[in-house]
């Protein structure tokens, strides 16, 4: 493989690796108000990501990092053309980060009440935008070499909307899963029969996603010029199959490492089917950013290749130890926001 | 109003609101694990009194820190897409290096040190905070090398229409960021010092946990002290260093007009732009700027006349952010040294103790009016001599950019105002210490 293709497919990977852990810290704050039925319960809830989402959201960080770095054409395009999409997920962000720390500082509903808002806000929104973002780059931006000839509003066309809710309940159920996994008594009850209840519906909207796609994208090209690519959508489903599978048996760690699964499997259908493209425009080919014609110098790509393969295994590694630090039920004894 | 305008402000507003936290972060951090080391060494409670009372002002700081720092990292994108399109070779890749060797550890890290409390040992726990704070600075010297390199572009060759890297190690190794990194990171140490200082003051004054107070006021004073003369000096050298990097920065720094030997210094005077000359000029110091530019009285300085009209910074903002920004060093070598002598008597000097205490905003001004100079003074350029600032603006909305713009400023002011009266009401509450 040449460099230009490596970092391709790093580039889903960072991608893919930040839907699967910051994935459920956007299902548990959407949850939030639904599960969360008390002060208890909530702040159960925020500590079951506490000691994590920050070092999840860091993937996201790193992921506009190496597009800038590796394929600033695109990192300047796509931002700039997902304008406003990407400020709203932005602000969203900015929102539920500061929503941990503040909420506990003051013992006052009113108070509380603001930042329980600002926790769904900030994770329901980016969900949903990125799902949207993603399936729009799948089926082509009206961009030109002029800008993009869009709104924010085009993006929310169906099969961007269909991303949408795809990319939710996704983290939906990898949230639920996670609570069942940290949580104990009504609570965990809770989230089990929630994790349950929205399988079905996953499936249906990740099934029509997969139908969508043939019609709205083309996607499937790459798959039927080198059919033994069909491998990856496939471990998405049989992942997906797992999950409800792991669900029935209360195995929450396996259905939670088969819905990660699912998700990367998800992230890397779109991503193979897009390659080399990265940033494709649905007006003028000729404008269609790739691996290849958006990306930076050998020399660049060398030295960033070179800082990646030391340092992601590392990142990888203390990040494990952390999740294993943290794996156990949420001490009520101990609660910290 | 334009979108470069508009995303001048943005952009301005983001980075500025981004550093009202970082410094603390940088700084808090390394005084933290300094308290928690102590309390591993010596067992005395009062030490981890301390790591968990700032620990906790700490934490509300670097939530903001945190997320006011994710925008920035998009905002080339959105907002300065040509910009990054000409420059993303180098530029893009210091950025990825900063999130992959430091964010990861700091973010991922932090998160042990506020649950791990009983589920790792103390030592281990202060060695995270340890790395916390290395990771802080880890971000700092990268993120300042990129800014480094749109001060004094090296390493590079125009190829295919933009800058390509072709010396990795110039870039990183270059005199401009070593100024740039010892000159933020000792601000940053200055900031959480007087900070410290600051709060441990109002305790003292009000007689509450003296103990407490004066350990943790001693241990700021060291470190404000000797930083304080470190800036003073360092900086010293870092306006010297402009002379042969941005010329037309240290022009303005000191509202120099006409090319000239043996230039002066003087200690007030008031720039008028329009007619290229200076309102009032008072008690020069002959030859002063030369010596302090090239260490020579007779040396030659460049004036602003010499550069043409459209490559000049904005005189007015340049200058009067630098000569408050000196000044307010010179102030705080004087109080922490004035400190040095009373520290063994601080409760009996209450005037003192105000003092300090009403110092705590004043490294926080210094340290804005510094990127003032900085990034101000490097103006028409965003890359200096390379790019200019006009030529970098994404092709997008006006309207989009206003709504963004008054976006931030709302969201910014409301969680500033609210993450700033959350510090400050755990400040004045005090140690938990009866808890323990
Ligand atoms: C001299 C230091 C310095 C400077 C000039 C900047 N930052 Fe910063 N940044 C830090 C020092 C820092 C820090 C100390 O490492 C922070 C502050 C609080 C924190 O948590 O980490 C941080 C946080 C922080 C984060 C969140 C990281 C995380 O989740 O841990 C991002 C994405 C950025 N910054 C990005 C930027 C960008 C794109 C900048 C340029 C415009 C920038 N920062 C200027
Ligand atoms: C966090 C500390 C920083 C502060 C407070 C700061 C402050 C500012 C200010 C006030 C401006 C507006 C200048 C003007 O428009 O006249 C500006 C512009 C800019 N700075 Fe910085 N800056 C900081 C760090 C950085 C860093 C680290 C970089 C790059 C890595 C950077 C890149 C830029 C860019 C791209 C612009 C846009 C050009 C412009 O608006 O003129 N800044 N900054
Ligand atoms: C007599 C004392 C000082 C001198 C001579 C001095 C000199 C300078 C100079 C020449 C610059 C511009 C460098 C550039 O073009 O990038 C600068 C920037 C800056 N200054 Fe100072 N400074 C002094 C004190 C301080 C103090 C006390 C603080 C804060 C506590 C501070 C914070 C900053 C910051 C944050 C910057 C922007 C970052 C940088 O360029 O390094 N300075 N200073």
């Amino acid at each position: 493989m040449d460099l230009q293709s490596i970092w391709f497919f790093l580039w889903g990977l960072l991608w893919a690796v930040f839907f699967m852990t910051d994935g459920f810290d956007f299902g548990i704050g959407t949850l939030y108000p639904f599960l969360g039925k008390n002060e208890q319960d909530k702040r159960v809830m925020i500590n079951s990501l506490g000691p994590l989402w920050d070092g999840n959201e860091v993937w996201l960080i790193t992921a506009g990092g190496v597009t800038f770095a590796a394929f600033p054409l695109v990192y300047a395009t796509m931002f700039s053309s997902l304008y406003s999409a990407l400020m709203l997920i932005l602000f969203a962000l900015i929102l539920r980060g500061v929503s941990f720390e503040f909420r506990g500082q003051i013992e006052d509903t009113r108070w509380k009440k603001i930042w329980d808002t600002c926790i769904f806000i900030g994770s329901v929104l980016p969900a949903i935008l990125f799902g949207v973002a993603f399936a729009n780059i799948f089926k082509g931006i009206p961009f030109d070499g002029s800008g993009y000839h869009g709104t924010l509003f085009s993006l929310l066309n169906p099969y961007g909307l269909l991303g949408g809710a795809l990319f939710l309940f996704l983290f939906l159920e990898h949230g639920a899963i996670w609570l069942c996994i940290k949580t104990e008594g009504d609570l965990h009850q809770r989230a089990a029969a929630t994790a349950n209840k929205l399988w079905p519906v996953l499936l249906f909207i990740a099934v029509a996603f997969l139908v969508a796609t043939k019609f709205a994208t083309p996607l499937y090209d790459n798959y039927i010029a080198h059919p033994i690519l069909f491998v990856v959508p496939l471990i998405a489903v049989v992942a997906l199959a797992g999950v409800k599978f792991f669900i029935l048996t209360g195995a929450w760690f396996r259905a939670w490492f088969s819905s990660a699964l699912t998700i990367v499997g998800c992230t890397f259908f779109g991503i193979i089917g897009l390659f080399p493209n990265l940033f494709p425009s649905s007006i003028d080919a000729a404008h269609s950013l790739t691996a290849y014609n958006a990306s930076s110098s050998s020399l660049t790509l060398k030295i960033m290749l070179t800082v990646v393969i030391i340092f992601i295994p590392v990142v990888i590694g203390y990040q494990i130890w952390v999740y294993n630090l943290f794996k156990d039920k949420v001490n009520i004894e101990e609660l910290k926001y | 109003m334009d979108v470069l305008l508009l995303s001048r402000l943005q952009f301005a507003a983001a980075t500025m609101f981004h550093f009202l936290f970082v410094p603390l972060t940088l700084g808090l951090s390394v005084l933290i694990a300094y308290m928690e080391t102590m309390y591993v060494k010596t067992e005395d409670e009062t030490y981890l009194h301390m790591t968990k009372f700032w620990g906790k002002l700490f934490l509300i700081n670097f939530a903001l820190g945190v997320v006011t720092g994710i925008t920035l990292e998009f905002q080339f994108g959105t907002n300065w897409s040509r910009y990054s399109a000409y420059v993303g070779d180098i530029f893009g890749s210091l950025l990825a290096i900063e999130a992959t060797t430091a964010f990861f550890l700091e973010s991922t890290l932090i998160g042990v040190w506020i649950f791990g409390w009983n589920k790792i040992s103390k030592k281990a726990h202060a060695i995270v905070m340890w790395l916390v704070a290395l990771a802080g600075s880890f971000s700092a010297i990268w993120i300042l090398i990129a800014n480094a390199w749109m001060q004094h572009p090296v390493g590079y060759e125009i190829r295919n229409g933009r800058a390509e890297l072709t010396d990795f190690l110039a870039i990183i190794t270059q005199k401009f960021a070593v100024l740039e990194i010892i000159h933020t990171v000792s601000a940053a140490y200055i900031l959480s010092a007087f900070f410290v200082m600051g709060i441990s003051a109002y305790h003292l004054l009000k007689k509450q946990n003296i103990e407490f107070f004066t350990r943790s006021f001693k241990i700021a004073l060291v470190v404000g002290l000797v930083f304080s003369f470190i800036e003073v000096f360092e900086g010293h050298l870092h306006g010297a260093d402009l002379a042969h990097s941005q010329p037309a920065k240290l022009a303005a720094l000191d509202a120099h007009w006409e090319t000239s030997k043996r230039a002066p210094v003087y200690l007030f005077s008031i720039p008028d732009e329009k007619n290229e000359k200076n309102f009032i000029e008072f008690a020069p110091i002959p030859g002063g700027l030369s010596l302090l530019a090239f260490h020579d009285f007779n040396a030659e300085v460049k004036g602003l006349k010499e550069f043409p009209k459209d490559e000049r910074p904005p005189v007015l903002i340049t200058f009067g952010a630098f000569k408050l920004m000196v000044g307010l060093g010179f102030y705080f070598c004087l109080v922490t040294l004035i400190g040095w002598f009373l520290r063994n008597r601080l409760v009996e000097n209450p005037l003192f103790l105000k003092i300090m205490l009403f110092s705590i905003p004043l490294p926080y001004i210094a340290i804005e009016l510094g990127w003032i100079v900085a990034e101000v003074g490097r103006q028409p350029w965003i890359v200096y001599g390379l790019m200019k600032t006009s030529d970098a603006v994404s092709p997008i909305a006006t309207s989009q950019v206003l709504t963004t713009l008054v976006g931030f400023i709302l969201i910014y002011g409301l969680l500033g105002a609210a993450g700033f009266y959350l510090i400050g009401k755990n400040a004045i509450k005090g140690p938990e210490i009866s808890a323990a």
